[in-house]
């Protein structure tokens, strides 16, 4: 993940002069033409799907007309989001959208790294292959086949978890159809599904810590426990630090699809997050300029939050994306 | 495995002989994740039993963790569907052209970017990498490929999404660190060009990076349902994900049955989940010994500060 970063120490030397700077550009071109080629028709894909639409993005500050095209259409300043901000809906969004990740976070950010640090300690190799090659399994279920096998497992009469509470004696509950239970079948069913799969990365940072310092927490008499505290966490925190930047940056924008697919009109009180209501509004009642509004929104408070996460933590801890 | 008895009470010996406390953490670690596997593997072990059970065996909830009077009338059930089987032969399609196109695009600048003569990397690493920070939003990139005329086509679900940035730079760290200069330099003198150099040398060098790429864009191509959702219209042309969506979440069971054997019915396509949910993660469930394997490495390469 910290391969983001863009590296600025050759830029330097490259800049040293403007001429220099063209001399240099030149004769990389003359060198290696087939390269530019060969870059045209991947950089047109990005100009295509990731640029035209940042700045097909002024719909939001724009009343669409059909025939008159984005550009056509007449600028109407703020009104969307003067709309968005007076929405009644609005909070209620914000809230389960929020609501949401942040659970969605306490749970998927340390979950991953006790499975690490537990698979560390076990020394039988095949036993510890074994967890990770079946624990890693559930993430490669697509999102539709995951939301079915929720709904069979929890379905209010032959669901297998209703059967549990009926031969224990509890009611069965319609854990879909109840907005209090929305947040918990979603997280849940992604802890299930992720876990083996965000631990390998920590897995990954435990077998590259130094072997000296185990021996020297051996020498020192440190327990498993002491060992794991001073060795092995400090070992795997960079990893840890990278991830939750990442993971914070994301905080508003939930993966629609299977948010969507959980959803049913009992359970919208708490399902309801912004990226559903975009393409809600977006697609399925054609009010363009709203829904783009509300998208853009979206964008740029990821970005904020991204940045400044980045920035607090290169302060306090010297990781960073870039 | 073998697990030492650890509830409640530590022994008191923890503080003398170091080693009986660490023999209980250790017990400890063992029944968390024997927990942990059964956990993840129950419900799995669960579908696949109910699939090849007998309908009415799972419609009165016999199943428990082995099938019960074993019958494949669900697996025929699926595949008597027309409306699966077209979605089965979509998803192919797009899968193999998908992921054909994506490894293409990828390479193609992820090995330029990868080369410290190629004037200009640093900014369109930049240009690149500023796509995953940001994005114009669902509409505006709906309406792009809307003006492009890709929509209810085949190419809305091949293009929009065909490169990811983050395996730009896992394929971009691979070339670096595995290509050496001296090799291209030594082709350069024996008068070889960068594309043939590409073809002849990076290329089967770079099998493992290949298959990591495969792998991750033929996985996200085969359960991807957001692009078909919003681009397609036409039935004909609908990936097996949107299919599986409106029989298995809608509950819209496409065939026609007799209506006069209603239970039957019900019992049948309430089988025919178990069936389907197996049937459409078998292509990934064959491939998964080499999809774990690849992409453990494409994420140990990613990790990489590259």
């Amino acid at each position: 993940m910290k391969a983001v970063s863009v590296q600025p120490q050759t830029e330097t030397r490259e800049r040293s002069t403007s001429k220099n700077y063209w001399k240099e550009a030149k004769k990389s071109l003359r060198k290696h033409w087939q390269l530019y080629l060969l870059v045209i028709p991947p950089v047109l894909f990005f100009i295509l799907f990731k640029y035209l639409p940042m700045a097909n993005a002024v719909l939001a500050f724009k009343n669409y007309q059909v025939t008159k095209g984005i550009w056509g259409s007449p600028w109407v300043g703020t009104k969307y989001f003067d709309m968005l901000f007076n929405n009644p809906q609005f909070w209620t969004l914000i809230k389960n959208t929020l609501f949401l990740s942040l659970y969605q976070l306490a749970a998927t950010f340390p979950i991953p790294i006790i499975l690490a640090l537990l698979l560390n300690e076990v020394r039988s190799l095949r036993f510890k292959k074994a967890v990770q090659l079946i624990t890693y399994a559930p993430f490669f279920i697509s999102t539709v086949v995951m939301v079915s096998i929720i709904m069979i497992f929890l379905a209010p009469r032959l669901g297998l978890l209703n059967v549990i509470l009926n031969a224990m004696g509890m009611e069965s509950t319609n854990f879909l159809g109840d907005p209090t239970k929305f947040r918990s079948v979603y997280v849940w069913s992604e802890v299930w599904q992720t876990t083996g799969y965000s631990c390998v990365i920590y897995l990954a940072a435990l077998a590259g810590v130094d072997p000296s310092l185990y021996e020297a927490a051996k020498v020192d008499g440190a327990s498993r426990l002491q060992k794991i505290i001073h060795v092995d966490i400090p070992g795997i925190l960079p990893a840890a630090v990278i991830i939750l930047i990442l993971s914070v940056g994301n905080i508003m924008s939930l993966g629609f699809e299977k948010v969507y697919l959980m959803q049913n009109p009992l359970n919208l009180q708490s399902s309801e997050i912004i990226s559903t209501y975009v393409y809600k509004i977006g697609l399925l009642n054609a009010n363009y300029s709203f829904a783009t509004a509300v998208g853009l929104f979206n964008s740029v408070i990821n970005l904020i939050l991204l940045v400044a996460v980045n920035a607090v933590s290169r302060r306090i801890s010297e990781n960073s994306l870039w | 495995m073998a697990v030492i008895q650890t509830t409640g009470s530590i022994s008191p010996r923890r503080k003398i002989r170091e080693s009986a406390g660490d023999r209980v953490f250790l017990s400890i670690t063992y029944v968390l994740l024997s927990l942990i596997l059964v956990a993840v593997l129950y419900p799995l072990i669960y579908i696949v039993s109910s699939s090849i059970s007998s309908p009415q065996a799972v419609a009165s909830g016999k199943v428990w963790l082995w099938p019960v009077d074993i019958s494949f009338a669900g697996y025929k059930t699926v595949f008597s569907n027309d409306q699966i089987l077209v979605g089965y032969g979509n998803s192919l399609f797009y899968t193999c052209c998908g992921t054909l196109i994506s490894v293409i695009l990828t390479v193609a600048i992820a090995y330029p970017l990868s080369k410290k003569t190629f004037f200009g990397r640093n900014v369109l690493m930049m240009f690149i990498t500023f796509t995953f920070l940001f994005s114009g939003g669902l509409i505006p990139t709906y309406l792009v490929v809307k003006g492009l005329h890709l929509i209810d086509t085949r190419w809305a679900l091949l293009l929009p999404n065909a490169i990811f940035v983050f395996q730009v730079i896992i394929a971009r760290t691979f070339f670096k660190a595995s290509i050496p200069e001296e090799l291209n330099d030594a082709a350069e003198i024996d008068g070889c060009s960068d594309i043939r150099f590409l073809l002849s040398v990076v290329i089967p060098l770079s099998k493992p990076i290949l298959a990591v790429l495969t792998l991750v864009y033929a996985v996200a191509q085969w359960n991807a349902f957001f692009d078909a959702l919003i681009y397609l219209k036409s039935q004909h042309l609908y990936p097996l994900q949107l299919t599986l969506r409106s029989i298995l979440i809608q509950n819209f069971s496409g065939g026609n049955m007799d209506a006069s054997e209603q239970v039957k019915r019900q019992e049948l396509a309430y089988l025919m989940k178990y069936s389907l949910i197996v049937v459409a993660s078998l292509p990934v469930l064959i491939l998964y010994p080499f999809i774990q394997r690849y992409f453990v490495q494409g994420m140990l390469i990613g990790s990489i500060k590259g």
